[in-house]
């Protein structure tokens, strides 16, 4: 026993030289910056008043949140029939290369293929070059720089988050079930309804909160992709740290994002009585 | 409805058309980039006016291609560093945590798991900012009492290893983590009644074990690293590694030039894709 007491501790060591220096620290060290003034040392609620006494801090912070809603509901119904069809549906011999196919875009990363938005939607960009050129339109269409584009490149680079779970969950549902319903004379929708969505709610909610965080916390779609009036949270705390140095003023801005997506991801385990251990899996 | 039952002709049809559109949806935007890398335009859109490979050899006073442009090139290489690093690091303290949570039951193990996994869902541009706070703090504190400027507190390099390194350990532990369920603990047990210390039957009985895991760890976090920008736009000193500084290009100065970088890096992500699909099926 006297053996496994040190191998214990040189265990422990690094883990707990990461997890105080690098995690919680730095998170205390954020709470308390949000607390300073910009120069100077003290106390004071400026930063956070500042948040509430302009509407554009308070609107933005609103907005993004619930957009970045509705860009996981999106991203749910999008992603949901391509998880059970890679599952359930297409033949073996496909689903791995398949299955393949949707992480490439994963891992060549977000900056490359936000970019690849841009070409495909700007005035000259391939779409609407293309719509020219089969005489569909004669005048380029507005597709960069607004709402539109910002969500497909919010939903692009998050849905795969969805995808995988999901797939997980339903590799585990057994077909013989599904094979069942459908004999005992239930419907498509019924067996949707009642046997695949339950079995893979584990997987669903997984996904959602890990595309609700990266939508929440993202920078390089709305800002590259979305207009001047798709203002993003994030934003506002690349300001504040990189073009006017209020790092005070961008502490409170993260703290409050930190806090509204904690709180979020909380309520979306509470309401489906799953555990934060499960979100890795 | 799946594979073993009999599909309508309209639910199997339908179902192949949105499989189809959605494809075309992911991959459109990666072959429209790679493509326009070819483009003899200094536009980075369509008109399509010919063949070159002048993004990639040129470097005339117009034209700067990637081989001869050392900006991205130096950016390219600060990457792969920082990479290197952030995966080494990542994948040797998530290996060590897993093992850590696997084998002891200790107070407070569920607190400090929580705290293990909570970067899953913390926004990376937080895990920057309040990083890049403490570090400042520490690193003033320092300067402030032996008088010396304590570099690496201070952004550059290290400071964007160790800040990316903070997310990365996580998600190695949890890769880790996924084969040492499957782990038969007998066989250590069986190593330490034949007087093998704590430590070497880790070593030689359980590491063995996990290093196809451990390999696909290193590779997980090198590839994050690569891609990395909200975590590390805070962190970044005066040399930017490549997302930084294709953001700030696509930003302010985009020429086909960061078509060429996207295509090289398509084509390398591809590559190696497919020989991992290759290798996986021969397993089989």
């Amino acid at each position: 026993m006297e053996n496994n007491k040190k191998v214990f501790y040189i265990l422990l060591a690094p883990v707990l030289l990461w997890l105080v220096f690098l995690i919680i620290v730095p998170h205390i060290e954020l709470l308390i910056s949000s607390f300073k003034p910009n120069s100077g040392d003290g106390f004071t609620l400026e930063n956070y008043s500042a948040f509430f006494a302009d509407k554009i801090y308070w609107k933005t912070f609103i907005n993004t949140t619930l957009y970045a809603i509705g860009v996981t509901l999106l991203a749910f119904v999008v992603s949901f029939p391509i998880a059970f069809y890679l599952t359930k549906v297409v033949s073996r011999k496909y689903a791995s290369f398949l299955t393949l196919l949707l992480l490439i875009p994963l891992w060549i990363g977000e900056l490359v293929t936000i970019y690849g938005w841009v070409t495909l939607l700007g005035d000259n960009g391939v779409i609407n070059e293309s719509l020219k050129f089969i005489g569909l339109i004669d005048k380029p269409l507005p597709l960069l720089y607004n709402n539109i584009s910002m969500t497909i490149g919010l939903l692009y680079m998050s849905m795969l988050f969805m995808i995988v779970p999901i797939m997980t969950t339903l590799e585990s549902l057994d077909d013989a079930m599904i094979e069942a319903a459908s004999d005992l004379g239930a419907s498509k929708w019924t067996i949707f309804r009642r046997i695949v969505i339950p079995h893979s709610m584990p997987g669903i909610i997984n996904g959602s909160i890990i595309v609700f965080m990266l939508v929440i916390g993202d920078y390089v779609a709305p800002n590259i992709l979305g207009g001047k009036s798709s203002l993003w949270f994030t934003e506002q705390i690349y300001n504040q740290f990189l073009s006017t140095f209020n790092w005070s003023q961008g502490a409170a801005f993260g703290f409050l994002l930190l806090g509204i997506s904690s709180i979020t991801i909380w309520m979306a385990l509470r309401l489906s009585g799953q555990k934060l251990d499960k979100v890795g899996e | 409805m799946i594979r073993s039952l009999p599909n309508s002709t309209g639910y199997k049809y339908g179902f192949r058309v949105y499989v189809a559109l959605f494809f075309i949806f992911l991959l459109l935007p990666l072959i429209a980039v790679s493509a326009l890398a070819f483009n003899d335009s200094s536009a980075i859109t369509l008109p399509w006016k010919g063949f070159t490979l002048d993004w990639f050899f040129a470097n005339t006073d117009d034209r700067v291609g990637l081989f001869a442009d050392e900006g991205l090139l130096t950016s390219i290489w600060i990457s792969i560093q920082t990479a290197f690093a952030m995966a080494l690091l990542s994948t040797i303290f998530g290996t060590i945590a897993s093992l850590l949570f696997d084998k002891f039951n200790f107070r407070g193990k569920g607190l400090l798991y929580f705290f293990a996994i909570a970067p899953l869902v913390i926004p990376g541009v937080i895990l920057g900012i309040s990083i890049l706070l403490a570090s400042t703090a520490v690193g003033g504190e320092i300067e402030s009492i032996f008088g010396v400027d304590a570099e690496i507190f201070s952004p550059g390099f290290w400071l964007v290893v160790i800040g990316q390194f903070s997310f990365g350990a996580t998600y190695a532990m949890l890769l880790v983590s996924a084969r040492l369920k499957k782990f038969d603990h007998a066989l250590e047990e069986a190593a330490l009644s034949l007087k093998a210390t704590g430590l070497q039957s880790i070593w030689y009985i359980t590491i063995p074990f996990l290093k196809p895991a451990i390999i696909g760890a290193f590779v997980v976090t090198f590839l994050m690293s690569f891609s990395n920008f909200n975590t590390t736009i805070f962190l970044v000193g005066s040399d930017p590694t490549l997302p930084v500084d294709l953001y700030s290009r696509i930003k302010f100065s985009s020429t086909p030039v960061l078509n060429a970088v996207s295509f090289m890096i398509v084509l390398s992500v591809s590559i190696f894709a497919f020989i991992n699909l290759i290798i996986n099926r021969n397993k089989k």
